[in-house]
């Protein structure tokens, strides 16, 4: 009989699973439910190419309709999953629908942090399409840019607003911001890379209060100053969407529990995917969860394999992999680059487009992580060596073998 | 005979594509993709369909 496979989410964990399993040669009906209301669309870019309108939206789609016909992906979009029956197999959407499924794959993803301040114009969050088209029509404004959080998403939206000529305002309650992904050293020379492009950083401050409507905002800090900006930017981390999840009886504590095989801890055939999921990963021996976009890539793959070929489970243990764009700088981290207090630099971090490497050990001596900036064939062999469980001194000799 | 292809002007040296099938791509000094096969065969088909679509920028392609 033919199975029916419902994923909840439309976003890259959901779109890929669904044209995953048609690539491991599922047969039944794959279904995409999605909460919003337009096609499928890819984030990274949001925060660059699109705010930059390099960009237009049809170029960030994930899914053309031919493309879901041509895989027979049946598209339920603008209609959020409200819960999940594990025990009818069937997933009720808020326009009363209820969805039959052989299998679930949860895909909901997460959602930004919003700012605990009440304004009712002028303040941003970066994480939907909606909320990218919100900020770059804001950028046509004059007037400074307040971004709240120096996270990879803060920082990529002042190398974007400041390029798009605003002026740019970063506060961040750390000294270091970028310090606490990839080290101090590289942390620090990204700082000064968005300061020698004209970006304002207040480090070590947190933001108070922001009150008043776009184009006359006050954001007041810790120590009482006061900016004046016209919009601001929060970027202040995600939470993952389990809210429609409460009474289902899954372990939604920061995220979905899952096992190493990427399925629903305490019941049948749910799988979880993406920003969403923690799962058990084998090699660090604890349940994580993961917001980068190759790693949705990934484990979509890995959860299609195991639905397909529930006799031979694959486990999900990738290596973690993230980038970041800013200005003509590249940024990849692998592993975690941050796992120990002592990382060794290889290359060169100074001048206008450096070229290094910082690499962590664990405690037993095997790589633990890199932050790579500018520098992609050194990132690849770190990357391998860090999915073989390779030594941080054969890390490094091969990094300086590539200088 | 499907055929791989890249645009290296698309490229941006993410490297995913190099993690997805470490025989058929690679990466250059420059940070940019190399072909290390161009022709596959069917079977091949399944894990470069996966590498394809792990390009956070499209720039690969399968061609038949």
């Amino acid at each position: 009989m033919e199975r029916t496979v419902v994923i909840v989410g439309g976003s890259v964990a959901g779109v890929r699973t669904a044209q995953a399993l048609r690539s491991e040669g599922f047969v039944g009906r794959v279904v995409l439910v999605g909460d919003e209301p337009e096609m499928p669309y890819d984030k990274p870019p949001l925060s660059k190419q699109f705010l930059l309108q390099e960009h237009d939206q049809d170029a960030v789609r994930l899914l053309t309709r031919d493309a879901a016909e041509r895989d027979r992906i049946e598209l339920c979009l603008g209609a959020a999953a409200v819960s999940l029956d594990t025990e009818q197999h069937q997933i009720q959407l808020a326009d009363g629908r209820r969805l039959d499924y052989d299998v679930a794959v949860i895909a909901t993803g997460a959602s930004a942090r919003r700012p605990p301040w009440t304004t009712s114009s002028g303040v941003h969050v970066m994480r939907t399409l909606r909320d990218s088209r919100a900020l770059r029509a804001d950028l046509e404004r004059e007037g400074p840019v307040a971004v709240v959080g120096f996270g990879f998403i803060g920082a990529e939206v002042a190398a974007s607003a400041r390029t798009r000529g605003r002026e740019v305002v970063a506060v961040d309650p750390l000294e270091n911001p970028l310090g606490r992904l990839l080290g101090p050293e590289i942390g620090t020379a990204i700082a000064d890379l968005h300061r020698r492009h004209g970006v304002v950083t207040r480090f070590g401050q947190g933001v108070e209060d922001i009150c008043g409507t776009a184009g006359g905002l006050r954001v007041r800090l810790g120590d009482g100053s006061v900016l004046e900006a016209a919009s601001a930017v929060v970027g202040i981390g995600v939470q993952p969407n389990t809210g429609w999840l409460a009474g289902s009886g899954l372990d939604v504590g920061n995220g979905v529990r899952a096992d190493e095989h990427c399925r629903a801890a305490e019941v049948a055939d749910v799988y979880v995917v993406g920003d969403v999921a923690r799962w058990y990963h084998r090699r660090h021996g604890e349940h994580v969860r993961v917001e980068h976009w190759t790693h949705a890539v990934e484990q979509a793959v890995c959860v299609a394999h195991n639905i397909v070929h529930p006799d031979e489970p694959r486990a999900y243990e990738a290596v973690e992999y993230a980038w970041s764009d800013q200005y003509d700088w590249k940024v990849q981290v692998a592993g975690r680059p941050t796992a120990c207090a002592h990382q060794v630099l290889v290359g060169e971090i100074g001048g206008d487009r450096p070229r290094c490497a910082a690499l962590s050990a664990m405690p037993d001596g095997r790589l633990a992580g890199a932050a790579v900036l500018n520098w992609p064939k050194a990132l690849v062999q770190l990357r391998r060596l860090l999915g073989t469980g390779g030594g941080h001194d054969e890390a490094l000799a091969r990094v300086r073998s590539l200088l | 005979m499907p055929v791989l292809k890249a645009d290296f002007g698309l490229c941006q040296g993410y490297a995913n594509c190099i993690d997805a099938a470490p025989e058929y791509y690679d990466i250059d000094d420059e940070g940019v993709v190399v072909l290390l096969r161009e022709e596959i065969s069917e079977a091949e088909l399944p894990v470069l369909e996966e590498a394809v679509r792990s390009c956070p920028v499209s720039a690969l392609t399968i061609e038949r």
